[in-house]
């Protein structure tokens, strides 16, 4: 069976990738998954400068999710091309880098730095990221704002050849109205949904669970609201989905891709369980043969709507 | 932390037992795991079978160290710890371990001869226990006072284990229902009168804290292992931070053993802290 799923001009060995912030640069979870195995690796997003985070407490599980306000930690992009880049590289793994910026000029020169100096797979723009003020939208995230969302990747689009995906943030009206305005800028495939903003309260003390107050929500909790905007989406634009929230098994892999989404992306199950990656590509490839698939593109879009 | 020799596995329980009021036992069957762990590192353990909820797994303190299998001590405090508790005998869990760095031991800090004080609050008697022992049978000199602070009697666990081992224990109540009524920093001032080469101490947040102000006050070295909420405890994530000197650092990978010194106490007490006493 041939799992190769092609986005942009860019090939990649399958449609099962593991996502930005959830697995670190790979290389934590060497010997506990096999990471040449994976579609592809996304890297924990990271800013022009170095940035502290959030205060704690960070995390706290939800009913069947994970609230979090990690805040966007990093080392900033020098640190990230002398030495996570060559660390995460070292592993075999594909990678795709996800950045994100308080203003386009920073989208810019990450995007610029990254695809002279370390060439990766591609670029993800974290365009959706609760944690970062932004200085070119009156938006709280610019994924809220069309026309900023169109700026930022028509002007990245021009710095780089590299595979351009703009992630989305479901924190919004209509979605499908930012999922035109990233295909009119210019990007290869959009990818959806980055977390859900929700509170955790504990009444007892009267106070918010997380230091910064909210976070974000990802896990098995999310993944009926995330199905929908892939669909939505789908039907509403011509360039490739790359499907996010709360994926636990390989069929669930198989419900984005129904939906639309020409590949995924695991998040919080990577958390639950660091080996599970092979366990979701093992069970994605046997549903395809107990369905006679050849291959993933088969099953894209075929949800029986309406039927 | 030994990336190399972490390792996730279906673990067999050889048994999980309830030792006092709401606490646990469970010794599970895993010579990788056992050969590879040091006093005060840590696993995490899926409880919840195959449901997405609870959805996390624990983070435990490793509590026994034997050749082929390693033993927890847990207390029940929520749906994660009441899940963990209904597993008996012959199932398996599903373990990740060994996690973080242990007590320093090597390189010296603990000479032959010295003395050494261990401070407990609540379930942080768990790790502790494991370093008694091994400072037991590798330091047969050294002069081993172990303090142990809970909420109450029924929650005092495994003092004569120790106490049959040569190890002398004090013990420190809430309610005074034994040993002193008080914290067990109280304890503490008292027993570093004969001063030790260093103090290993684990518990929540605001006992370590006020072990770190003395330990400091008496320029006497301590190693402290700190809760934090976590979710996949091999540094991936960046949720278990914890503010020190250098800036924030992680609990589950550069931790849980910290200096005292190095952590920033009052950020690290406000934050809140998992911790089942309160
Ligand atoms: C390195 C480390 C070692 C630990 N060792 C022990 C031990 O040896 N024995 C023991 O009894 N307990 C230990 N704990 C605490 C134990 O992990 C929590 O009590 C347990 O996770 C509670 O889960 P729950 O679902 O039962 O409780 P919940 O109902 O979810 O919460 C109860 C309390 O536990 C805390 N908590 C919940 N989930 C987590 C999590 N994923 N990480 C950390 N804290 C959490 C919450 O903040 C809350 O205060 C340790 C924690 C850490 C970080
Ligand atoms: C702890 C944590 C950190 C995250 N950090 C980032 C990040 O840095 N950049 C990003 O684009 N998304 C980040 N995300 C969002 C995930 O990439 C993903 O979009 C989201 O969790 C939904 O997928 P899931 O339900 O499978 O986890 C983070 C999610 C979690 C749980
Ligand atoms: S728990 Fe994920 S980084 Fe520590």
């Amino acid at each position: 069976m041939d799992l190769k799923v092609k986005i942009g001009n860019t090939e990649f060995k399958n449609p099962v990738w593991v996502a930005s912030g959830t697995f670190g640069s790979g290389k934590e979870f060497e010997g506990l998954t096999e990471l040449r195995e994976i579609g592809a690796v996304v890297t924990k997003t990271i800013t022009l400068e170095k940035r502290e985070g959030n205060r704690p407490q960070r995390i706290v599980e939800t009913a069947s999710g994970l609230l979090n306000s990690i805040g966007l930690e990093n080392k900033g992009l020098d640190h990230f091309i002398e030495k996570t880049y060559p660390e995460a590289e070292r592993t075999g793994a594909d990678i795709i880098v996800s950045i994100a910026g308080s203003s386009c000029d920073e989208f810019l020169e990450c995007a610029e730095k990254l695809s002279e100096k370390v060439r990766p797979k591609g670029i993800e723009l974290n365009l959706s990221c609760p944690n970062v003020a932004h200085r070119d939208t009156k938006h709280k995230l610019i994924s809220q704002d069309p026309v900023s969302t169109e700026n930022i990747v028509k002007r990245t689009r021009r710095t780089t050849e590299t595979l351009l995906i703009a992630k989305l943030t479901p924190n919004v009206t209509d979605i499908t109205e930012i999922a035109r305005a990233a295909e009119a800028g210019g990007a290869d495939a959009v990818a959806l949904v980055n977390t859900y903003m929700g509170m955790a309260v504990d009444a007892f003390s009267a106070k918010p669970v997380l230091g910064n107050v909210f976070g974000g929500l990802s896990g098995p909790a999310i993944k009926p609201l995330a199905l929908k905007s892939v669909w939505d989406v789908y039907n509403s634009i011509n360039i490739p989905i790359i499907g996010i929230g709360g994926i636990m098994t390989g069929e669930d892999v198989a419900e984005f891709i129904l939906c639309g989404a020409d590949a995924v992306q695991t998040g919080t199950v990577n958390l639950v369980d660091p080996s599970s990656h092979g366990r979701i590509l093992k069970e994605f490839r046997e549903f395809l043969n107990r369905k006679g698939a050849s291959s993933p593109i088969e099953l894209k879009g075929k949800l029986a709507a309406g039927l | 932390m030994d990336q190399k020799k972490i390792k996730s596995q279906k673990t067999a329980i050889i048994s999980n037992e309830r030792v006092a009021k709401g606490h646990f036992v469970m010794r599970l069957e895993s010579q990788e795991i056992a050969s590879g762990a040091c006093p005060g590192q840590f696993v995490t353990v899926k409880a919840g079978r195959d449901a997405t909820d609870p959805l996390l797994r624990i983070p435990l303190g490793i509590h026994k160290i034997g050749q082929k299998d390693f033993s927890l001590l847990y207390k029940v405090v929520g749906r994660g710890t009441r899940t963990l508790s209904r597993f008996v005998k012959d199932e398996s869990v599903d373990v990740l371990g060994p996690l973080g760095n242990g007590f320093p031991l090597e390189g010296g800090p603990v000479p032959g001869k010295s003395k050494v004080v261990i401070v407990s609050g609540g379930h942080g008697v768990a790790p502790l226990f494991a370093l008694a022992e091994y400072l037991r049978e590798t330091r047969p000199q050294t002069k081993i006072k172990f303090l142990m602070g809970a909420c109450t009697a029924e929650e005092v666990l495994c003092v004569k284990e120790l106490e049959e081992m040569g190890i002398s224990v004090g013990i420190a109540t809430d309610d005074g229902t034994r040993g002193c009524r008080g914290f067990v920093t109280g304890l503490m001032e008292e027993e570093i009168k004969e001063k030790p080469a260093r103090i290993f101490a684990c518990g929540p947040r605001a006992m370590l804290a006020e072990v770190a102000r003395i330990a400091e006050r008496e320029k006497i070295s301590a190693s402290v292992s700190l809760d934090a909420y976590m979710a996949c405890g091999i540094g991936a994530c960046l949720g278990c931070a914890l503010k020190t000197e250098e800036g924030y650092k992680l609990v589950c990978k550069d931790g849980p053993v910290f200096e005292a010194g190095e952590v920033l106490w009052k950020e690290a007490v406000q934050a809140r802290q998992s911790c089942g006493c309160e």
